[in-house]
């Protein structure tokens, strides 16, 4: 048998149907829900008279139009509203399981996936969002789909899919002091571009990703569709395992012992080949941000914005100096000391415990400068219970920012929770496209870290001069 | 619904990596219907009065023509929906991305692969037919331009095939799969 790689092996383990002429039938282990991308798919079931093929392997949570001030439905439109009680009536009706707005699992979609305990090694999973991705780092096949797919998949457990190419990032070398999981992923798509990953599988190796936790890991594999690859993974290893161990969902006794023996053969031949491999040493990167409209437009944060003028390509040029008007930015000038409006802290990408807790050890102490609105959305009801049972929300509240129930809130601004026309963000989410956080409203994507430190100063601020972390 | 060939004019968007936030953005979503989202598409760039959906030549075009990358980041399938809605049936690019390119073809939206410096000549005011059978771009009824795409999607696209439809006849397959519980 030739060698194969971690994706290969998942791809091959799930085949229902072989890729000929036809893409291939591929099982999916975990089907994750949520209200946005779905009522289009169950009207489609009830139109056919299909049901939910395996409601045991479907969840159903909500969090993109849910309000996060409170949990009443009546501090967002009427719209949003709708969509959430939507959800409420389609998993009603065909038997899906639903951590509703109340319930102690609710969260981001991608935050409860590996917390509770579904998200395992080796599954395929998938998710009427792009940053389905983020479930890789345990060294699952996860990825986005539309919503025409999201009722295949409720009707049959299936997917038409045509492999990717093999793509080997590999990240070697330790982080200085004050450079995160962030940082790297923001440095990899600057260097790689939004269109980088298309079509590829990115698998995340080296030193580097080996000695990072696994809330990092699932920072990085977050971004992967950043950078146009649909899916992105870790190899599971030991801090996967002992990660996974004793969750809600994951296998117990003896079921944990079959399933261990089983994750362990799943990391990639030895002689196994890449179609790509990129190498980035992460010991010389400074914390990342971005300054453009995509998340590959950044620069290291004492870095000055590139000027038009000294781009050769012509297209380039335009796209830039388009970026740098729509952010009110000028040529050559430095991002430190730029004020913004605001700082979000929250989203599948920075909103778990380890997050909060570097943002919180900035702020302790400390007051946010009153020209900033700080939101603080943790990223599910655990990490709030948990965030709260050290004290992170007292340090936040203490420091003026704003303790938030859990959802997507201004990473998707889809709730009410967004930027005023002409305001700027320091926003740890995954995606600055124009008008994303709230019409013209821009955004510079940055760490916990960076953005705790802009909450402070006022600021775009480099947390290495604050201290705290 | 079969994809049949066409002809039309076709409006441009000189810029790469238009992502789906830009075709609709997020406050559109909150709809439980893939229908009537036409009015939501671009909204925000339409906002300004001088940009190419707002002339009257763009209300009646078929085809559009984008940079490379079109459709990167969220998934959201409402994006396709938006350009249906409006009256798009093809959108010419020199390259698409990977989700987008899936949920186009699942709404009979033809992705057109053609490189970028076919397109910098492509010329604007010319009437374009779509060709699927032949895979052919031609304007102003000369110089074809031959476009990629396999077979699988050409064949559902030209016979209206349903791909749900597709996978429960392989049935047997799955549940013979199932049965192996080769899953944890
Ligand atoms: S937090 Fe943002 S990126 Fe993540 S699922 Fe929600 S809207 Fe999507």
């Amino acid at each position: 048998m030739p060698p194969k790689t971690l994706y290969d092996k998942i791809w091959d383990a799930h085949l229902v149907t072989p890729e000929t002429d036809a893409p291939a039938i591929l099982y999916i282990d975990l089907h994750l829900v949520h209200e946005v991308t779905t009522p289009q798919a169950f009207e489609g079931l009830r139109r056919r008279g299909l049901k939910v093929r395996r409601t045991d392997r479907t969840i159903a949570t909500m969090d993109h139009s849910i309000p996060t001030i409170s949990r009443s439905l009546s501090s967002v439109d009427a719209q949003a509203a709708d969509q959430v009680r939507r959800l409420e009536s389609n998993c009603i009706e065909f038997g899906v399981r639903l951590f509703g707005m109340d319930d102690r699992r609710q969260g981001i979609v991608h935050v409860i996936g590996p917390e509770l305990g579904l998200t395992q090694p080796g599954q395929t999973i998938v998710c009427g969002d792009s940053h389905t991705s983020t479930h890789g780092a345990l060294g699952a096949l996860a990825f986005g789909i539309g919503t025409t797919e999201v009722e295949q998949v409720l009707a049959s457990q299936c997917l038409l899919s045509r492999k990717s190419k093999n793509f080997a990032v590999q990240f070697d070398g330790a982080l200085s002091p004050g450079v995160t999981a962030k940082d790297m992923v923001l440095a990899l798509i600057g260097q790689i571009g939004t269109g980088g990953g298309t079509a590829h599988v990115l698998e995340y190796q080296g030193s580097a990703i080996r000695s990072l936790d696994m809330e990092s890991r699932m920072t990085i594999c977050n971004m992967s569709i950043e950078a146009g690859a649909r899916a992105g993974l870790v190899a599971p290893d030991d801090t996967t395992f002992q990660y996974v161990a004793g969750r809600e969902f994951a296998p117990k006794a003896e079921a944990w012992d079959r399933a261990l023996a089983k994750w362990k053969t799943l990391p990639g031949d030895e002689a196994a080949v890449y179609d790509r491999t990129v190498r980035i040493d992460v010991s010389t990167l400074e914390p990342v941000i971005t300054f453009g409209t995509n998340p590959g437009m950044s620069i290291p944060i004492t870095g000055r914005v590139p000027d038009p003028a000294n781009t050769a390509d012509s297209g380039a040029r335009a796209r830039l100096e388009g970026a740098l008007k729509y952010m009110a930015l000028k040529p050559g000038q430095q991002l430190l000391g730029h004020p913004v409006n605001v700082v979000f802290i929250g989203s599948c990408t920075n909103s778990r415990l380890s997050d909060l807790r570097s943002a919180a050890g900035v702020m302790r102490g400390r007051k946010v400068n009153p020209a900033v609105r700080v939101l603080v959305v943790p990223g599910s009801q655990e990490v709030k219970r948990q965030a709260e049972a050290e004290g992170l929300d007292r340090i936040f509240k203490e420091a003026g920012a704003q303790w938030r129930e859990p959802g997507c809130s201004m990473c998707i601004a889809m709730n009410g929770d967004q930027l005023e026309p002409g305001e700027s963000s320091v926003s740890t989410s995954n995606r600055n496209f124009e008008g994303r956080q709230g019409r013209n409203g821009r955004t510079f994507l940055a760490s916990p870290l960076t953005a705790a430190a802009t909450a402070i100063e006022g600021h775009i601020a480099d947390v290495r001069t604050l201290g705290g972390f | 619904m079969k994809f049949e060939r066409f002809s039309s004019q076709a409006v441009f968007l000189n810029r790469e990596n238009i992502d789906t936030d830009q075709i609709i953005p997020a406050r559109f979503l909150k709809v439980t219907e893939k229908v009537g989202l036409g009015s939501a598409l671009f909204a925000d760039w339409r906002s300004d009065p001088a940009f190419v959906l707002n002339t009257p030549d763009a209300a009646n075009a078929k085809i559009l023509v984008s940079g490379a990358n079109f459709g990167c980041g969220s998934s959201r399938e409402h994006a396709v929906w938006a350009l249906c809605g409006f009256g798009f049936r093809a959108v010419i690019a020199p390259s698409f991305a990977d989700i987008f390119r899936q949920n186009a073809l699942k709404n009979g939206l033809l992705p057109i692969v053609v490189n970028a410096p076919t397109i910098a000549m492509l010329p604007a005011n010319a009437h374009f037919t779509v060709d699927l059978l032949d895979q052919t771009l031609s304007v102003d009824g000369d110089s074809r331009i031959l476009f990629p795409i396999d077979s699988f999607s050409k064949t559902c696209l030209l016979e209206g095939l349903d791909e749900l439809g597709y996978i429960l006849k392989h049935e047997a397959a799955i549940a013979a799969f199932e049965k192996a519980g080769t899953r944890a």
